[in-house]
């Protein structure tokens, strides 16, 4: 049984919830930059919320996922905790990574999310192990493996499509397609223009899809998922969305036209477009989505104002930190 | 009871002791299944657990890596074998950006128990892209452990150890090893081998001059110490086995006593082994024992040429170790 089920009125609620707290989330780091209080880079996610939100309420307890560099709505989406979150991005000691990791790797692993990557398809061939491990072990787990237009354009996304197909792994890989990797569009960067269609070279059956319905991803997704599941071998999906801010804070948008984008954030915006969907199909009154909006709100807020508190981590910290084991020299 | 063997059985051995004892252990890698791997490493290993745990991969050096590196943090202990070490190149990402990384930057909530097993080295003719030495590269990484093996026991016993380990090792094997033989004691489980055993150790002593060195280079220092016992110098050679961690207080130890080093490997000299040996000996307190300046004697600082003179020329020969070791003895007298 999938997790969150947005046909009903409850599903509807948690799924709305939780695109609120992503697009709250990566508000609030805006914000706490502006102010000089994030240090580092980051990657938004705001306008592609749908697709971290519909994939994994696709998934059952003890799936797994691996993230992105644009990954804090894959790992709120997949159960983590915002403070944590929040706490990891202001470098502090509750920082699911101790503070050693910040945005772009952000792992929680006791949720199932075996991490976030700043490296292009660096988790690609990592999901497919997680995969194998799952198959050997007996397990019956999916891993979800997101990754972006521009890794399909890596070695990478072609050896783990390549093995998972051959070796039949439990694996969907979900390519986020935002339509640009950091200013590349994917028209001038992928030959034959789709990720989707790369599938079928795999024996991998691929399709593409409405990034920004969140009912349509879910709906997707979970048939996907349950195909993978049932032992059908790997699967793959093309979402495409959008992203409204720039690729990382150094961007100054000279690669696209200021029409575009709000086109897609006027026309096209998944909250949107999921908050009317609901309530003309009766899931939600208009009285549930202001409730909604108050509460990501709340969380947010509270979020940051306990992780603010959180203590920075001391340099002894990173004394032995790089192994599980020993790390000096042995004594014979 | 030991048995004499290869180095490339005793490596076996160790595969076929660690599969039988733990479920989680898995082989991956190119033709190592009914091939028996390049150099016959795995052979009949595939026969014997079946093709699920010793798994023949397509050519894919990025995702051999990084497949062990995602069945490693989900509980597996896989043990890779890349084909040959130079190959590895295509494999950094996922060894270098993942593997080494992934315990620190998730801040301790994974371990990526895996072996990485690099056939390298020259003397095969091979020459050069098939006959590197780049060990430097994978120990100058935090996160990585580096291991060297120049005896059969210590192959098997190393790999024992580094299956066991709850962190990434490099197991650099020379290829020229495979065929040598000794004695092995094959080990009843994984846990008879201490994971803390790897430090450096003598493997002749003598009181004029320290010579340092690891997988291979211990044979040629070995010859070379007899060869100067012939004209009444006794040198000690010490083997390091790990060069990440480096162990390197029995080196300051002995060169304490003898006032003499000389480090040999059969890499190139500028950034390797041997620098950090030598800079590790001069900042310690050995540095008021030595009598000369330390000397390395490493491989000709050129790729690996094919010319069987040319290739022998780039390779430190018992012969170069030796005249190096009397110009270190003569300068002081
Ligand atoms: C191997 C590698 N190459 C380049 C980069 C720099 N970089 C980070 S994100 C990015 C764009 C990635 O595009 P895409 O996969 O579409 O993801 P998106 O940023 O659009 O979410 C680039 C070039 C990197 N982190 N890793
Ligand atoms: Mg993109």
């Amino acid at each position: 049984m999938p997790r969150v089920d947005p046909s009903t009125p409850e599903g509807a609620r948690a799924a709305l919830t939780t695109m609120w707290t992503i697009r709250r989330f990566e508000e609030a780091l805006e914000d706490l930059y502006s102010r000089g209080l994030l240090h580092g880079t980051n990657h938004l996610s705001i306008g592609q919320e749908a697709v971290a939100v519909g994939v994994c309420g696709a998934l059952e307890e003890g799936d797994l996922i691996t993230s992105t560099h644009r990954g804090h709505g894959h790992c709120l989406a997949h159960g983590a905790d915002p403070m944590r979150m929040m706490a990891e991005l202001l470098g502090r000691v509750d920082g699911y990574c101790r503070g050693r990791g910040g945005s772009m790797h952000i792992a929680d692993v006791d949720a199932g999310n075996l991490g976030a990557n700043g490296i292009v398809a660096g988790s690609m061939t990592i999901a497919a192990g997680a995969a194998l491990s799952m198959r050997m072990q007996g397990r019956d787990a999916v891993v979800v493996c997101f990754f972006g237009d521009g890794a399909a354009n890596e070695g990478s996304f072609h050896e783990a499509l390549n093995l998972a197909g051959v070796w039949g792994l439990p694996v969907l890989f979900l390519c986020e397609n935002n339509q640009y990797g950091m200013s590349m569009s994917q028209d001038s960067s992928t030959a034959g223009g789709s990720v989707a269609a790369r599938g079928a070279a795999y024996g991998i059956e691929g399709r593409r899809i409405d990034g920004n319905d969140l009912d349509a991803v879910h709906a997707a997704a979970a048939e996907a998922v349950a195909g993978v599941r049932a032992g059908g071998g790997p699967a793959l999906l093309e979402a495409v969305t959008y992203r409204y801010r720039g690729h990382s804070k150094s961007d100054r948008n000279l690669y696209r036209t200021l029409d575009e984008i709000e086109s897609w954030r006027n026309e096209r915006d998944p909250v949107d477009r999921f908050e009317a969907a609901a309530v003309a199909s009766g899931r939600l009154t208009a009285e549930d989505v202001d409730a909604v909006r108050a509460e990501a709100r709340d969380l947010l807020r509270d979020a940051v104002q306990r992780a603010v508190r959180s203590p920075e981590p001391t340099v002894d910290d990173l004394d032995g930190a790089a192994y599980a084991g020993r790390s000096t020299a042995a004594v014979a | 009871m030991a048995e004499v063997m290869s180095t490339s059985r005793a490596i076996n051995a160790a595969m076929r002791v660690a599969m039988a004892e733990d479920p989680r252990v898995f082989l991956a890698g190119e033709d190592i299944g009914v091939y028996g791997g390049a150099f016959g490493v795995t052979d009949g290993l595939l026969g014997e657990f079946g093709a699920e745990r010793v798994r023949d991969t397509p050519i894919s050096e990025d995702i051999i890596v990084g497949m062990a590196v995602g069945a490693a943090i989900t509980g597996m202990r896989p043990v890779i074998e890349m084909q040959f070490s130079d190959f590895v190149v295509n494999a950094m990402d996922p060894l270098v950006n993942q593997a080494a990384k992934l315990h620190f930057m998730y801040g301790g909530n994974v371990t990526v128990p895996m072996v990485l097993r690099l056939p390298g080295g020259g003397g095969t003719g091979a020459a050069e892209q098939h006959s590197q030495s780049l060990e430097a590269w994978f120990a100058h990484v935090p996160g990585l452990k580096v291991v060297a093996p120049s005896t059969p026991q210590d192959a098997h016993d190393l790999l024992l150890a580094s299956i066991n380990d709850p962190d990434p090792v490099v197991l650099v094997e020379h290829k020229l090893l495979y065929k040598a033989e000794g004695p092995v004691e094959v080990r009843g489980s994984l846990a008879e081998v201490d994971a803390a055993f790897a430090g450096t150790v003598p493997r002749r002593t003598g009181g004029d001059l320290t010579i340092v060195s690891y997988s291979r280079g211990c044979a040629v220092a070995l010859d070379a110490a007899e060869a100067l016992a012939a004209d009444g110098v006794e040198a000690t050679v010490l083997d390091l086995r790990s060069l990440r961690p480096l162990d390197l207080g029995p080196v300051i130890a002995s060169v304490t006593a003898t006032g003499r080093l000389l480090v040999t490997h059969e890499a190139p000299g500028p950034v390797g082994v041997g620098a950090e040996v030598v800079a590790g000996v001069v900042g310690s307190e050995a540095f008021d024992h030595l009598l000369v300046p330390p000397v390395r004697v490493t491989g000709r600082d050129n790729p690996m040429p094919y010319a069987p003179g040319l290739e022998r020329a780039t390779i430190p020969q018992v012969e170069d170790v030796v005249a190096a070791a009397r110009r270190l003895m003569a300068e002081d007298d």
